[in-house]
C-alpha cells in the first residue's frame, strides 16, 4: 500500500429525489490494499459507491480518481477509466450464461486465458457452472460470478458492496480467501461490509460513515483493537459482529 | 452448417423444433398443399409478419424498449415502394429505390427519435413514439397527392411478378408456375433471410449487450457499455427491418393504405404476437405470428362448422355461444387464456418444459 491516493472524495453531496443522502463526504482511499467502508444501515455507504460510479450524480463536491476528476463523468467512462463495481444486488444477467456474463465484462469479447485461469483458481466452482444460465446459480455462486466479472479485466479500483450479505459462513470463508488473494494484485479495493470479522481480516484502512458523512478514518487494525471506538462508531462491539 | 445458419441458437425443445419445421414446410409448400389465393395471402402475411414481429422483439424482448412507432416504420417501408411504383411505373428500379428510401428514411427517423428520447424513462419513450406515430398517420392522410390519403395507393408491379406471366405452359402438380408464384417465393425467402439475419444479430456480442441492458441497464453501464448508443442502434435496426417488411408487404399486396400498414390495430396485433410467441426468443415471432394470423383468418370458419354441428345435434345455447358472429369474443378469450397459461410465451413454456 502506497501513500499515493487512488481515490479522493472531497465534500461530496448527493441528493436522491428530495432526500439529501450524502452530506459532505470526505474520504481518501490509498493506492493498493483494501479500504473498508463501514457504518450503520442508512449511513450512505451504498450511495457513496454509486456516486463514485456515476450512477448517482454528486450535486456538490468532487471525486478524484488517480488524479483525474471523474465527478461529472458518465458511468461507462468511469468504468473504462479503470473502476470495477460489484453492486449489492450483484447485478447478474440472469438470462445469460455464466460464460456470456464474463464475455460481456471482458468488453473486447475475448477473455485473457491467463486471467481466466487465475479466476478459476480463486473460485474453482466457476468452472463447473461455466455454461449454466446465471439465473440458476445460488446466492454464493452469483457473488463469485459478480466478483469474477469485475476482475476479468484488470482495473485500478474495485468497488465491492456487501459481498457477504445473506451468504452461508462457508461461502464467506471462500470469499474472504479470494479477497486476500486479490490483495496481492495491483488493484485497490474499496469494500462496504457489515461482517466485521471479514473487514478485520482483509481491511488495511477503514472509513466509518454516519448520517451521510465520514466520521472516522484510520487503520483497520486500530479500530479492530479498540472496542470502545467500535461501540461509539458502529453501535456494537466487535464481539457482537463476530 | 445448421449451427452457422441458426447462429448456434437452436429452438432447444423437440416440440418447438417440430412446430417450427411444420410452419416452415407449410409456408414453403402452401401453393401445393393449400391451393387457392386465400391460403397464399395468409401464408404471405405470416411470412412478412414473422419479420415484423421479430424486429419488434429486438426492441421489446431483447432490449426492453416499448415503442408504439413500429407500424410507422412498417408504413414508411410500404409507402416508399408504393409511391415510387406509383410515380415511376412498374419497374424493378422503382422497387429497389422505394425499398432503399423506405429503409434509409426509417433508420434516420428512428435515429432521431432515439437520440432525443431514449435517455428518458421507458414510459415517456413509449409516449413519444405514440405521438410521433399518430402524427405520421395524420401526415399520410393529409398528403393525399402522394399517399392517396385514406384511400391509399394501388399500383402495378413488374409483369414478371404477376399471375398473367406464365413461366411454364403446364401446371406442376396442379399449380401453375406463374409470376405470382415467383413473387411468393421471393418474398418468402427474403423473409427467411431477414429472420436469420436478426437471429445472427441477437447471438452476436451486440445481442448479448442488448440482453444485458434489458436485464440491468445500470449494471451494463457500470461494466462500460454506453447503453444509450446500443438502445439507439437497436431502435434503428428494428426500424430498418420493419421498413423492409413493409416493402415486402407493399410489393405483395399491390396496395398500400393506412389500414394495412399504419393502423394502431396492427401495432396491438404485433404486441400480442410477440407476447404470445414469447418475448426475447425470436422463434416466438414465428409461432406468435402463425397462430395469430391463422386464428384471425380461420377461427370464424372453424366456429361456423362447430356451430352448425351442434345445431344439427339439437344442442341448446351452445350453437349460439359459438356462432361465427361472436368470433372476436372467442378470439379475445383465447388470447387471455394463452397469456395466462403461457406467461413466458409459447416458446418460453416449451423450453421450460424441456428443462
Amino acid at each position: 500500500m502506497s501513500d499515493q491516493l487512488c481515490l479522493n472524495l472531497q465534500g461530496v453531496h448527493t441528493h436522491i429525489g428530495q432526500y439529501h443522502i450524502l452530506q459532505g463526504v470526505d474520504m481518501k482511499v490509498p493506492r493498493g490494499g483494501v479500504t473498508m467502508l463501514l457504518g450503520r444501515n442508512g449511513a450512505g455507504k451504498t450511495t457513496t459507491m454509486r456516486t463514485i460510479m456515476g450512477l448517482w450524480q454528486a450535486s456538490q463536491g468532487s471525486v478524484t480518481f488517480n488524479g483525474s476528476d471523474i465527478t461529472k463523468m458518465e458511468t461507462h467512462d468511469i468504468s473504462k477509466n479503470g473502476i470495477s463495481y460489484v453492486p449489492e444486488d450483484m447485478g447478474i444477467f440472469s438470462a445469460l450464461s455464466v460464460k456470456e456474463n464474463m464475455i460481456l465484462a471482458a468488453r473486447t469479447g475475448e477473455m485473457d486465458e491467463a486471467r481466466l485461469d487465475w479466476i478459476f483458481q480463486l473460485f474453482p466452482a466457476m468452472k463447473k457452472f461455466w455454461n449454466w444460465p446465471a439465473g440458476n446459480l445460488s446466492g454464493g455462486q452469483k457473488q463469485m460470478l459478480a466478483i469474477s466479472r469485475a476482475v476479468i479485466e484488470p482495473s485500478s479500483l474495485l468497488l465491492v458492496d456487501e459481498p457477504t450479505k445473506g451468504l452461508a459462513p462457508a461461502i464467506i470463508g471462500a470469499l474472504t480467501e479470494a479477497f486476500v488473494e486479490l490483495k496481492q494484485t495491483d488493484t485497490t479495493i474499496l469494500m462496504v461490509e457489515q461482517n466485521f470479522q471479514m473487514a478485520k481480516t482483509i481491511g488495511d484502512t477503514v472509513c466509518v460513515m454516519d448520517d451521510g458523512r465520514v466520521v472516522h478514518s484510520g487503520k483497520m487494525s486500530d479500530l479492530a483493537e479498540n472496542e470502545q471506538l467500535q461501540e461509539q462508531l458502529l453501535g456494537l462491539s466487535m464481539g457482537a459482529h463476530q | 452448417m445448421f449451427s452457422y445458419i441458426f447462429s448456434g441458437d437452436f429452438p432447444r425443445s423437440k416440440l418447438l423444433t417440430l412446430l417450427l419445421v411444420v410452419i416452415v414446410v407449410g409456408l414453403v409448400l402452401t401453393p401445393w398443399l393449400f391451393p387457392g389465393s386465400r391460403s397464399m395471402e395468409t401464408a404471405m402475411r405470416i411470412a412478412i409478419f414473422i419479420v415484423l414481429v421479430a424486429s419488434y422483439d429486438l426492441l421489446l424482448g431483447y432490449t426492453g424498449i416499448v415503442s408504439f412507432a413500429h407500424t410507422m416504420f412498417f408504413g414508411i417501408g410500404a409507402y416508399g415502394v408504393a409511391i415510387t411504383l406509383n410515380e415511376m411505373g412498374r419497374g424493378y428500379d422503382a422497387i429497389f429505390i422505394g425499398t432503399a428510401l423506405g429503409f434509409v428514411g426509417s433508420v434516420l427517423l428512428a435515429f432521431l427519435i432515439g437520440l432525443f428520447s431514449l435517455r428518458v424513462k421507458a414510459i415517456f419513450f413509449a409516449m413519444v413514439t405514440l405521438a410521433v406515430a399518430s402524427a405520421f398517420t395524420l401526415l399520410v392522410s393529409q398528403l393525399y397527392q402522394f399517399t392517396g390519403g385514406e384511400d391509399g395507393l394501388t399500383y402495378s408491379i413488374p409483369r414478371e411478378l404477376s399471375p398473367a406471366f406464365k413461366l411454364m405452359k403446364d401446371k406442376v402438380f396442379g399449380v401453375s408456375i406463374n409470376g405470382k408464384l415467383v413473387l411468393y417465393y421471393c418474398i418468402l425467402f427474403a423473409s427467411f433471410g431477414l429472420f436469420l439475419f436478426m437471429l445472427r444479430v441477437v447471438n452476436s456480442p451486440f445481442g448479448r449487450v442488448l440482453q444485458a441492458i434489458r436485464e440491468n441497464e445500470f449494471r451494463a453501464e457500470a461494466i462500460g457499455y454506453r447503453t444509450v448508443i446500443y438502445r439507439t442502434a437497436t431502435n434503428c435496426l428494428a426500424a430498418g427491418m420493419a421498413a423492409l417488411a413493409g416493402s415486402l408487404m407493399a410489393i405483395w399486396l399491390k396496395y398500400t393504405g393506412p389500414d394495412t400498414t399504419l393502423s394502431l390495430n396492427i401495432m396491438v396485433d404485433i404486441l400480442l404476437m410477440v407476447v404470445i410467441g414469447g418475448m426475447g426468443t425470436l422463434y416466438g415471432a414465428v409461432i406468435g405470428s402463425t397462430l395469430f394470423i391463422m386464428a384471425q383468418n380461420y377461427l370464424q370458419e372453424l366456429m361456423k362448422v362447430a356451430s352448425d354441428q351442434f345445431s344439427a345435434m339439437g344442442l341448446p345455447l351452445l350453437p349460439d355461444l359459438i356462432h361465427p358472429d361472436r368470433w372476436l369474443l372467442w378470439f379475445g378469450i383465447l388470447f387471455i387464456l394463452s397469456v395466462y397459461f403461457f406467461p413466458t410465451g409459447i416458446v418460453g413454456r416449451l423450453r421450460k418444459a424441456k428443462t
